[in-house]
Parts: structure tokens; sequence; C-alpha cells
């Protein structure tokens, strides 16, 4: 039988790959890939730990979730096509203008 | 009437205002004559009150608002106006109206001539706030403002160098008006000892109704309470050991002198103890302290007085002796006496002073009597002034120091104090010889001054014209002292003579104007003569040992340098090298550099790569989910 912790192991398991992507990846729009893992394991459990509870507010929080993750994309997309087009690259360490 | 009370204690403050606005620029008279205006609004409305309480002989209390309003503190910010603060009030705002008018020619030529106006009004305004409340905190706020305002006009002329005690006894006004200051602060801790004790024991800082409980409470607390006020009034009062700060005081402006010494500064002690009356009262053991030290003050003031060649000085010392008076009477019971005197005393000092005044402005600041002489044919309308001033301050009859100092010194006989009144009768004889000494060697005698290469002048005529309301004060003051009494003591306690003294009051006066006419006639044979009877400089006297010991002013002020400021100087400069620089100092700096170090250190972590930067955001979460975790499993 699946449980609670199985979803959520396996949510804590995308988290992480998520996490490592964010941090080990160079490109700019595989970080973005990451970040949206990574929310979407947040997903995972937001719907499990509802549906553990018979409570549907986990469930619409998912949904809030999925969509800003939309709109974070299409906003965010739009900025890596301007930064594409300026730069000619969208690798981090030759993005980096502001060091201090 | 309430509107009347409220005109009389905002009119200072107004004038003090409105002379600000125009503190930084240039001299401009008409702020003066707009001050002395509003002084004189206040000095109507003042009268007024008191033809009021004369007539109807019912107090004003009028509650402006609620002032502080704390847990079981109630403070509201409220005036009374009754027999006694309503003497106080007439009194400070005749004074101060003449020295208003006076400083608009005196300070002619002084270009702070507008800040010195909004100084003066504001001390005018502290000294009403002192007499009209209705509350011990209301006295309080009132004392601290008179003890700012008095800081602010001793030290006016802040420019003047500070010079060796042995050249200016004074060393410079800032210096001056610090050591007033820092001698008020000392007093006034005793003050705040004094509200603080009545506070806790009666719960309440309403006159009336702390009198009212006075009886509940135990001798003990009342004894303490009292000693803690009567510090406060030494201090203000320049009681013994509190007094050196008050001739060093003559540093300021002389129209300031005047008004510290005739209505707003000195005269707060002894209305203190007037109006705490009830309390004094009911500590004869304090009372009577008061009066022996307050009989040794007129004393030991009087005898540094015969010896002093300052004019100014002279006259202060003739304040502290004065007061002296005023405490005596005040420790033995006859509080309407001591409050009759303090009136009395203000119109005469404050001719006297600004007869001071008047003489040196015409000298150039010179204040050496020595080094006068003559200068009635020159001065003839100051001349009369001070002359008139002396005589009332030496108690001749009939002017009103002769009245009131008589009836102090009748008490002093009627409560049986032989010896208070002994020494009240000999400094009553000191004080006209040295009020003559004074008047001799600077209006009569020969001429020293054109030697000197002074040309005097007399005063502008205005403010000769408006000194007379003060000369005749202090002429009719006492003959309306039986008026007073009737009308004082409504309110304060009536002293009685006993019968025995009664009979003997002529003699006492005869033995009393006998010490005083005395004392003019050997002034005038040592000082006032001319051609070979001249006074001349006795180099034996000079050296004597009594007499530097006076000159010296008793080394008081020496050994307050030598065993208080010194030694304290020693000890702030180990405290500054070892505890401020090595611990204060190198706490904070330390925090200071810690942050500094860290910030530079951490500067590294700013690569300006994003990758970097999420990295470390992911150390914080994982710290933070660390530091959670622990704490959940802690908890």
């Amino acid at each position: 039988m699946i449980g609670l912790s199985h979803y959520l192991i396996v949510s804590a398991i995308i988290f992480s790959i998520g996490l490592v992507g964010v941090l080990r990846r160079r490109n700019l729009l595989m970080l973005f890939f990451a970040t949206e893992v990574m929310l979407n394991a947040v997903n995972i459990a937001f719907a499990a730990i509802s549906h553990y509870y018979n409570d549907l507010t986990g469930q619409m929080f998912a949904f809030f979730i999925i969509a800003i993750a939309a709109s974070e994309v299409a906003v965010g997309l739009g900025i890596l096509i301007v930064l594409f087009k300026r730069y000619g690259s969208l690798d981090l360490d030759e993005l980096s203008s502001m060091r201090g | 009437m309430e509107n009347l009370v409220y005109i009389a204690l905002f009119a200072p403050f107004v004038s003090s205002l409105f002379a600000a606005l125009f503190g930084m620029t240039e001299r401009k008279v008409w702020i003066g004559i707009v001050a002395s205006i509003l002084l004189g609004i206040s000095w109507i409305s003042s009268v007024t009150l008191a033809y009021h309480i004369y007539i109807t002989g019912e107090p004003i209390h009028v509650t402006m608002m609620d002032w502080i309003n704390a847990g079981d503190i109630h403070i509201p910010f409220g005036f009374v106006v009754d027999q006694v603060s309503v003497t106080m009030m007439s009194v400070v705002t005749t004074v101060s109206t003449v020295v208003h008018i006076y400083a608009i020619g005196y300070m002619d030529h002084d270009k702070s001539f507008n800040r010195f106006f909004s100084y003066l009004s504001a001390f005018v305004f502290s000294m009403m706030i002192l007499v009209m409340s209705d509350n011990f905190a209301g006295l309080f706020i009132g004392w601290e403002g008179v003890g700012v305002c008095s800081w602010l006009l001793i030290g006016f002329w802040y420019h003047k160098e500070d010079l060796p005690r042995e050249q200016n006894p004074s060393i410079s006004p800032s210096w001056a008006a610090n050591e007033a200051f820092i001698v008020n602060r000392i007093a006034d801790l005793g003050m705040l000892v004094g509200i603080f004790v009545i506070y806790w024991n009666t719960g309440t800082l309403q006159y009336d109704e702390v009198f009212a409980q006075l009886p509940n409470l135990s001798p003990h607390i009342l004894t303490i309470a009292a000693i803690a006020l009567f510090i406060g009034a030494m201090g203000k009062s320049a009681q013994f050991p509190l007094h050196t700060w008050l001739t060093d005081a003559m540093e300021g402006p002389t129209p300031v002198s005047a008004l510290i010494h005739a209505a707003t500064m000195v005269t707060a002690g002894v209305f203190l103890v007037i109006r705490a009356n009830p309390l004094f009262a009911m500590t004869p053991d304090v009372s009577f302290f008061i009066a022996s030290l307050g009989t040794f003050v007129a004393f030991y003031a009087a005898s540094m007085a015969l010896v002093e060649r300052d004019l100014k000085r002279i006259i202060a010392y003739s304040t502290l002796s004065q007061l002296g008076y005023m405490f005596a009477a005040a420790g033995l019971g006859a509080y309407w006496i001591a409050l009759f005197h303090l009136a009395a005393h203000a119109f005469f000092k404050a001719l006297l002073f600004l007869g001071a005044g008047n003489v040196m402005h015409a000298m150039h600041d010179e204040l050496d009597v020595f080094k006068m002489g003559e200068l009635r044919k020159k001065m003839k309308g100051t001349w009369i002034y001070m002359t008139l001033a002396s005589l009332a301050l030496g108690g001749l009859p009939p002017l009103a120091g002769y009245w009131s100092k008589d009836a102090i010194i009748e008490t002093a006989f009627n409560e049986h104090t032989y010896f208070l009144w002994f020494i009240l009768v000999v400094t009553a004889g000191m004080t006209a010889f040295y009020s003559f000494r004074q008047i001799f060697l600077t209006f009569h005698g020969e001429d020293r001054h054109t030697a000197l290469g002074f040309h005097p002048h007399e005063m502008y005529k205005f403010v000769l014209v408006a000194m007379s309301p003060l000369a005749v004060l202090a002429v009719i003051t006492g003959w309306f002292m039986k008026d007073y009494e009737e009308f004082i003591t409504e309110l304060l306690p009536a002293y009685e003579m006993s019968e025995h003294t009664h009979h003997l009051t002529a003699y006492l006066g005869l033995i009393v104007l006998a010490f005083a006419i005395s004392g003019i006639v050997l002034a005038y044979f040592k000082y006032a003569r001319t051609g070979k009877n001249a006074f001349k400089q006795d180099a034996n006297v000079e050296q004597g040992f009594i007499f530097k010991l006076l000159k010296n002013q008793y080394y008081v002020p020496a050994i307050y340098e030598r065993f208080i400021t010194e030694p304290y100087k020693v000890i702030s400069g180990i405290l500054w090298t070892s505890v401020d620089v090595k611990i204060v100092d190198a706490t904070v700096d330390g925090i200071a550099k810690f942050l500094y170090t860290s910030g530079d250190k951490t500067r590294s972590m700013q690569t300006g790569n994003l990758s970097n930067y999420l990295n470390w955001m992911a150390v914080g979460g994982v710290i933070l989910l660390v530091v959670a975790v622990i704490s959940a499993m802690i908890a």
C-alpha cells in the first residue's frame, strides 16, 4: 500500500534533484527547469498531505502554485530571451557584471 | 479673573519668544520696548489680582490642563493666586518691569541686545511659574527654569577670557555661570528628594492636600522632608555652604544681578520655606536650624562686605546677609515678616543694583570703589537713588528696611533667642557701615577717578525715570506694614509679640537704630572726608590676618577649589584614562571594529555570480533548517 510517507519521500527526492540542479547548473534555462522541478515537488507534498488530512486547502494551494509557476515561466523566459539577445549566452559565469 | 492669571503668567513668556525670534539679528531697540510693555502688562495683571485678593480675600485657583496622569500620579498644571503668591507676583513683576526698561539703556551698546531680552523675560516667566504653581512639581519646573535662565544670563558675556583668581575673584562669566548652575544642581538634588519623600508619604503633590495630610505623618518623615526641602532652598537662596555662586554671579550684566538678587532667583528659597510653612512649623528643630543658619549667614556675609572693593560684590554680600535675615525670621516662625522683608528688600536692592549699573556704565565697567570718589557731582540722580536705597538697607526710619528688619530683630528677641538677637543687631550696624562705606567711597570723598583718566557721565534720563518707582517703593513700603499684616495673615500664621516684648519695642528699636547710625557715622569719618583727612589705604590693616581672611572670603572658594574641585579633577582624569578609554570606549570601538572587519572579510562572498549566490542561499536555508530541527528537538 502506498501511504503518505511514500509520497513525501518522492517529493523530497524530486526537491533534492531540483536543488542540486539549481546549485550545480550554469545555464540559466536549466536553472529555470530546476526551480520548476522544486515547485512541483512541493506540489506533490501539498496534494498528498491534503488528501491525508481530508482537507482541500492543500490541493487548492497546489493549483495556485501551478498557476503562479506558469506565469513566472512566462515572465522568466521573456527575460531570458532579452538576456540572450544582449549577451549571446546564458552561462551564469559569463553574466557576472555586478562583482563587488 | 482667571484670564488675568494667565495674562500675568504668560505675558513674559510671549515677550521671551518674541525677542527670541530676533535673537540672532542686530540690535533693535523696539524689541526692548515690546518686552518692557509685555512685562508691564504682566505687572498690571498682578497688581489687579493683588487688589482683588485684598478686597475679597478669596484665593483664585485655576487648572490649565492635566499634565501628568500615570498610574496613581495625578499632577494637574494648576496655578493658585493667594496672598503669598500674589505678593511674590507683584514684587517680581514690579522689579522685572523696571529692570527691562533699565536694560534698554544699559545694554545700549551690546550686540546681543535682542538675545538678552529673550533670556530676561524667560527668567521672569520661570519665576512666575515657580511662585504661582499650586503643586510641588510645578514649583520644581519653575525652580529649574530659573536655574537655566540664570546660567544663560550670568554667562551672557561668555566670550570673556578666564582670569586667575587674584585678578578676578569670579574668574570669568562662563566660569561663574557654570558654578552657579552646578551649585544649584547639588541643592536641587535635596529638593527632589524632599519632593519624593512628600509624594511617597502623602500620595500627592498639591500644596493644600499635602499640608492637610501632614499631621498624620511621623515626625521622623516630616524632619527628613523639611531638611531635604531646605537644602534645595539653601542652594537657590545661596545660604552657607552653597553661597559662593552668588557673589560670582556678579559677572553677569548688571540688570541680571538686579533681577537675581531682588526678584527672580534668590528669593525662591525663602519663598519655598514660606510656602511650606505648615511643614516647617511642625519641625521646630529644623526651623531653629534655619534661623541659626540665617543669622550666621547674615553676619558672615556682612563681615566679608566690610573689606570688599568691588561695588557689585559689596551689594551681593548685602543680599546674602539680608537673605540670612529672611531665613532667621522664617525659621523663628514669623513667616509673614520674612515675606515682608523679602518684598521690601527686593525694592531697595534692585534700586541699589541699578544704581551700581549706572556707575559701572559711567566708569566704563570699572567697579573698584577705590578708583571712584566724588561722583555725586557728575551723577546726581544715581547718587540720590543709591543713598536712598542704602538708607533703606541700613535700616533708617522711615524707609522700608527699617520696618521689616526691625521686625525680624524683634522676633529674635521675642523668641528668647538672645544670642541670635545680638548677632542680628551687630549685623545691622555692619550693614549700615558697609553700605555707607560704598556710598561714601563712590560718591563722596576725594576725587580719585579723574587722575586715572575716567570721565563719568550720568545715565540716560529715561533710565533714571524708570528707576523712580523703585525709589518710591523703597521709601514707602514700610508704612503699609500693618495693612499688609492683616492681608497676609489670612493665609500665613499670625505672629504676635509677647506682652514683655511689646513693652520693650521702643528700646529695642532704639538699640538697632543706634547701631545703624553709628555704622554710618563711622563710615563717614573713615571714608567721606576730604583734604588731609581723606581716606587712604592702610597697609598695616591690609596685611592683617583678619583683613586677609575677609578679603579671601574666609578662604571658602580656595578650600572648595583645593578639596573639591581639584580632587574631582584628579579622579575624573583617572576615570577618563582607565575606565572611560579602556572600558567604555574600548567596548564601543570593539563593536564597530568587529562589524567593520567581518564586513571586510565577507565581502569576498559578493562575486556577482548568481550561481554562487544561490549556493550561499542554500547554505543559509540548510542552517535555518538545522536550527529549526534542533530547537524542535529541544522543545
